[in-house]
């Protein structure tokens, strides 16, 4: 019964999107050239669906790769930052203004600077744009550590490597978490970002891209939909994640 | 050397950026072996400093922590510490939080030793049928229980707490007091308490230290008398000699405060 009413109330909640979408549409009189309604999407998926499962294939490989950096160069920074006060005053500027320059910026400098590596491009603009959160949660997770659980271990003597494996690590892992849901999203993001802008590119952007040379509106929201799935798919890969290596923090529920 | 525990002439300033902070000034304290000492003193006077020198955490700016006649250099593996927050790690069940120092000290020991010997001092607090559950489940006095089994788990030469007992209410508190006397029972260990409570003082300490407000130094030390023999009753506390004991204690913690004692007594 629990599982059915978690799984029919968003499954409802998209039908009924779907069908106030449909409703917009035919009430207007939208042409499929400007607004394409729900009921134009399945015929734009049967006729490219090779293409569809090709580009979502590339779209999420490189997500994937790029997050993967992300967790390993985000946590060692965020490591680096929650252990050393200098490096935390030296970096964290650096961090914010980074953070904060257009990643669209970045697409024209990565091709110049890459030219032609459109999968190493791609997979480095998912990374550069979903690292930010990940550092910033786990170095403050790390410094803001109460000292009581650091010296329960420090007082026997315990080395700096197996405080952080033993406490500092497990306990940072819920922020951690929090931080990965939104790289997830960003990572995807960016990965698009290339893929709509950088020209001859691939994945599910650049089948948006001929969409639009090609005048074929069904199939741009086609892509717009099916981006839409595999950010969900990515989001609940993490929350899984999270479920197994950090459950205990979910408080039972009263 | 028979002082298992002897701070000689300690002195310690922390840094702050308005310069620096004297906190212990030239303090002493001498704790024999298996002795419970008790350390009271106004609110902000160094005591918590005082258990972060004592296990190591840090060093004195001047003077010296001797254990077991061994000068304090850095952290040791026979002590053992607990404080006014039970700091459980909420990831781990109970019997896995109470085995975290053997992981350190006793890496080579197997898993079923490990569980055997947490297992008793668990059933020893009250806690059996609970090692299982997470420490979110379990009540504040359970996990000061749980803490308390964690820091004498490696069979610690000293245990050092920092106000235990601090944030729990009156009953458990008294509960608490006496499952201490029953561990020093079976598990004869050198204690410092530090407390705000002072019957807790009489009623856990074999000596009880009034240091004075901040910086820090050995203002009074109080020998207990316990009325009775043998194991401390809490209806001890409500005795003449208690009261008495109370009331010199009392005295010098308005001293240590800066304020005047009552006069008669
Ligand atoms: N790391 C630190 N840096 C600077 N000052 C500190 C530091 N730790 C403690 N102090 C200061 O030193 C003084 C003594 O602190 P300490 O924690 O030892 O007192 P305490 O006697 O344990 O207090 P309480 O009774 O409130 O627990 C306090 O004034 C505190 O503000
Ligand atoms: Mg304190």
């Amino acid at each position: 019964m629990q599982t059915l009413k978690k799984i029919a109330i968003p499954v409802l909640a998209i039908s009924v999107f779907v069908a106030l979408w449909e409703l917009l549409v035919w009430a207007n009189g939208w042409p499929n050239y400007v607004m394409a309604s729900p009921s134009d999407l399945p015929e734009a998926y049967a006729r490219f669906w090779n293409l569809f499962l090709i580009g979502s294939w590339q779209t999420l490989w490189r997500t994937v790769a790029g997050l993967a950096l992300a967790v390993f160069f985000g946590t060692l920074l965020g490591m680096i930052m929650g252990f050393s006060k200098i490096a935390r005053d030296a970096l964290y500027p650096l961090l914010v203004g980074f953070n904060a320059v257009p990643k669209a910026t970045l697409v024209p400098v990565l091709a110049l600077l890459f030219i032609g590596q459109h999968n190493f491009n791609t997979v480095l603009m998912a990374f550069l744009i979903s690292f930010f959160p990940i550092a910033v949660s786990v170095g403050i997770g790390l410094s803001t550590l109460e000292p009581e659980y650091r010296d329960i271990l420090r007082s026997l003597g315990a080395s700096r490597i197996t405080i952080f494996r033993k406490i500092a690590l497990p306990k940072t892992l819920p922020e951690f978490f929090g931080a990965l849901k939104v790289s997830a999203t960003l990572a995807f993001i960016g990965t698009n970002l290339v893929e709509i802008i950088s020209p001859h590119g691939r994945g599910l952007g650049a089948l948006f891209l001929s969409g639009q040379t090609n005048s074929n509106y069904p199939l741009m929201f086609a892509v717009l939909i099916a981006l839409a799935v595999l950010g969900i798919v990515l989001y609940y890969a993490v929350v899984a994640l999270e479920r197994i290596f950090a459950g205990w923090a979910e408080r039972p529920q009263h | 050397m028979t002082n298992l525990i002897d701070i000689k002439g300690v002195t310690h300033a922390y840094k702050t950026p308005n310069g620096p902070l004297p906190v212990l000034n030239n303090l002493n304290m001498a704790v024999p072996e298996g002795e419970f000492c008790a350390v009271v003193g106004p609110s902000g006077c160094g005591k918590s400093t005082l258990t972060r020198l004592v296990a190591g955490l840090m060093k004195p700016d001047e003077g010296e922590v001797w254990l077991h006649g061994e000068l304090v250099k850095s952290p040791r593996k026979t002590v053992g510490m607990a404080f006014q927050n039970p700091v459980m790690l909420e990831w781990r069940t109970i019997l896995e939080n109470v085995i975290l120092p053997l992981e350190i000290v006793a890496p080579r020991m197997s898993k079923a030793d490990k569980t055997e010997r947490a297992m008793e001092l668990l059933a020893l607090v009250g806690l059996e049928g609970f090692e299982n559950k997470r420490p979110s489940e379990l009540s504040g006095g359970m996990r000061q229980r749980a803490s308390l089994c964690r820091a004498i788990v490696h069979k610690p030469d000293v245990l050092i707490m920092d106000e235990p007992f601090g944030a729990l209410d009156a009953f458990t508190r008294e509960d608490l007091w006496q499952t201490m006397h029953a561990l020093r029972a079976k598990e004869p260990f050198t204690a410092v308490l530090i407390t705000h409570d002072l019957r807790e003082s009489v009623y856990l300490g074999d000596q009880v230290i009034v240091l004075s407000g901040r910086p820090a130094t050995t203002q009074f030390v109080l020998d207990v008398q316990y009325p009775g023999d043998g194991l401390r009753d809490l209806d001890g506390l409500y005795t003449p000699e208690c009261a008495d004991m109370l009331h010199v204690l009392r005295d010098q913690i308005k001293i240590a405060q800066g304020r005047e004692p009552e006069e008669a007594h």
